[in-house]
């Protein structure tokens, strides 16, 4: 993986010729390559969307849908073009989309308004990869760093327990957690979750993805650590907290960059397969991937309800996928992390 | 080489070790409450949480617990509580469907990738590369079970082209048995025919700029030639590596999600549904049994490659 120098050598060398070039922080450089990536930037403005159409779920629900994403509505009826239509027939069959404030996508067999379902289910969705990447990224960087740093004794022990995490296939690990922690919940020191809680599903993605981002980041600060600022550091007094902290840390800034877009991706993935099988998101909670894991079974009668969630699920994978192909392109030109060895252990 | 053989096994017979106490903390120590009343299921009788905390033995002592635990699963004692089924039974019974499905994707997804792969490398920045960049792409984002419900939607329900799930044995009828295949084996294939022909698309782009290919063109040799002895040949290395792990992952449990949108009655389908009732021992088993294929088919690769290749033995220690 290049370093910064390196980034700014690439970055020089790819800009000859603009005479602004000179100068640029490496951070500009990124900027710059970013911005001309049209494709990149649309990509992410639909990720961005999403995320705030589903941030505005309570504020729909609320004045337009006169619901709650749980609230049953079966006995209901609703007024589409003037005619009295039953929420879900007799013979259960929930109603499709009818284009307006009330059932704007239509119901699901239990007479729940799937529009509103989905903006809740798309933010607990959004919530469990957003805070699955945060714990990812925090332990897998501290991990790194603490190995790669203090090599023998730490590293051997942190390189096994990752090792270890490594050789379980990705789903299991998460089947395995998720189904044992939706039984009796856990216990983190003062911290107690309960089976149904968000973060629950959040902290299992966040421990199963750590490896994958600690073992190059391990290898960056092996390189890293051999180099001559850290040395002056080391002569100026600095202790190996103050070393970690202000020196290697912040020479491996992009590298944790390209790698949050690509964790949340997989994050999103993972928590739609686990929720899809039972030992993600707990129901009545929405998300995605519970949303289509209720549907498929209507599929020949309401496909709706499969195929609604599915799309938003792929719209925003993609968006934030093509976005953080866009980034590592811009920070990073030479760089060997490439979206396809990560995704593809998510979607199974 | 022996010397690497033993060495490889030693390090594998301790990741088996491992992985069998990191699942029996997973399941039996690490969450709050009760593990008998987890393994009991959600319908159970003090009586038979009584019984269990008995015959699995709850109040031994921890490592005595672990003895017990691998002692049911690897004797095939264990038993769903909730369905009164010999898990061991079940997972026998449902593996040929697993391994029916497991081999035929993996066909597919090998060869479909290498021919995309050469096809992008070969066009590299016309629109073929780039239409198929883009699928790749919305391959690599879409959920296989999401796939599976649409093609089952349009393919078996709208248009009845493919049956709408299950599996029929290949010993009962060979060709049934290949049409109730041949959609879940399209549908677990997307997913990594979008990685493979991304990799060997830039790992072709990188051979294609080396000093040995530039000296077969010089020397007159044709241009199939070289790119089908020089480039592809060694472009290929990691791809076959690739598979081979990947093949491993789906046959240790990686195509859950497949069997379970198709119906196909295999391991990973009674995972599935032993998970949606939180029925804990079959989905202990099964989880465990998996890692544990994985664990050996990729130390058996590691094995075959150090002996075609000498260069993995020398360094890969």
């Amino acid at each position: 993986m290049a370093t910064v120098d390196s980034t700014v050598r690439a970055g020089a060398h790819r800009d000859r010729g603009a005479d602004t070039a000179a100068g640029l922080s490496p951070y500009r450089l990124g900027l710059r390559r970013l911005r001309r990536n049209k494709a990149a930037l649309a990509f992410g403005a639909l990720f961005g969307v999403i995320v705030v159409l589903c941030l505005c779920a309570p504020l729909y629900a609320d004045r337009v849908a006169h619901t709650s994403p749980n609230a049953n509505h079966v006995t209901e009826t609703v007024t589409v073009g003037g005619v009295r239509k039953d929420v879900v027939s007799p013979t259960g069959q929930p109603i499709g989309p009818t284009w307006q404030g009330r059932f704007l996508l239509g119901a699901d067999q239990n007479g729940r308004d799937i529009a509103v379902r989905l903006l809740y289910g798309g933010r607990n969705s959004l919530e469990v990869g957003a805070l699955a990447t945060l714990l990812t990224m925090v332990l897998a960087t501290i991990a790194g760093i603490v190995a790669g740093y203090f090599r023998g004794f730490v590293d051997g022990v942190l390189a096994r327990v990752l090792d270890l995490i490594w050789a379980y296939p990705v789903v299991l690990l998460g089947i395995a957690l998720g189904t044992s922690l939706a039984l009796g919940g856990i216990s983190i020191g003062p911290l107690h979750l309960e089976g149904n809680s968000l973060l629950v599903p959040a902290f299992i993605i966040g421990i199963v993805y750590i490896p994958y981002v600690a073992k190059p980041i391990r290898g960056q600060v092996l390189r890293l650590r051999e180099q001559e600022f850290v040395d002056a550091a080391r002569v100026g007094g600095a202790g190996p907290l103050r070393i970690m902290w202000s020196e290697i840390l912040p020479n491996l800034s992009s590298t944790i960059i390209v790698f949050v877009p690509l964790m949340i991706a997989n994050a999103i993935l993972l928590e739609a397969a686990l929720s899809y099988l039972g030992a993600g998101v707990q129901p009545p909670n929405p998300s995605w991937g519970t949303m289509i894991s209720d549907g498929i079974r209507l599929i020949p009668s309401a496909m709706h309800l499969t195929f609604v969630p599915g799309l938003m699920l792929v719209l925003a994978v993609l968006g934030i996928n093509v976005f953080g192909d866009g980034v590592r392109d811009a920070l990073d030109p030479r760089a060997k992390v490439r979206l396809e060895e990560h995704a593809e252990e998510a979607s199974r | 080489m022996t010397r690497f053989v033993i060495r490889r096994l030693i390090s594998m017979v301790l990741v088996l070790f491992a992985i069998s106490v990191l699942t029996f903390l997973i399941f039996q120590v690490i969450p709050n409450g009760d593990p008998a009343q987890r393994m009991a299921g959600r319908l159970s009788t003090p009586e038979t949480v009584a019984a269990i905390r008995r015959t699995w033995g709850f109040d031994d002592p921890i490592w005595q617990q672990y003895l017990t635990t691998m002692k049911k699963i690897f004797t095939g004692e264990v038993i769903s509580y909730t369905q009164q089924v010999n898990v061991l039974d079940q997972i026998w019974q449902d593996l040929p469907a697993t391994l029916s499905l497991a081999i035929g994707a993996g066909i597919i997804w090998f060869v479909m990738g290498v021919l995309f792969g050469v096809l992008s490398a070969l066009r590299a920045g016309h629109f073929t590369d780039r239409a198929l960049t883009v699928a790749a792409l919305v391959g690599v984002s879409t959920p296989v079970f999401l796939l599976g419900a649409v093609a089952l939607y349009f393919f078996a329900f709208k248009v009845q082209l493919f049956p709408n799930g299950g599996y029929v044995p290949l010993t009962q009828d060979p060709v049934d048995w290949l049409y109730h295949l041949i959609l879940p084996w399209l549908c677990l294939s997307v997913l990594f025919i979008g990685i493979y022909s991304r990799v060997l698309r830039s790992n072709l782009l990188d051979t294609m700029s080396e000093d040995y290919v530039r000296t077969a063109r010089a020397k007159g040799i044709s241009e199939r030639r070289v790119l089908v002895r020089h480039v592809l040949r060694n472009s290929l290395i990691p791809i076959v590596a690739l598979w081979s792990l990947d093949f491993a992952a789906v046959i240790g449990g990686g195509a859950i999600l497949t069997e379970s949108v198709f119906n196909l009655q295999g391991v990973g389908q009674y995972a599935a549904e032993s998970i949606h009732q939180l029925d804990v021992p079959p989905v202990m088993v099964v989880v465990m049994l998996g890692a544990f294929a994985v664990v050996i088919l990729s130390a058996i690769t590691d094995v075959i490659f150090a002996l075609l290749d000498p260069r993995i033995r020398l360094t890969g220690s």
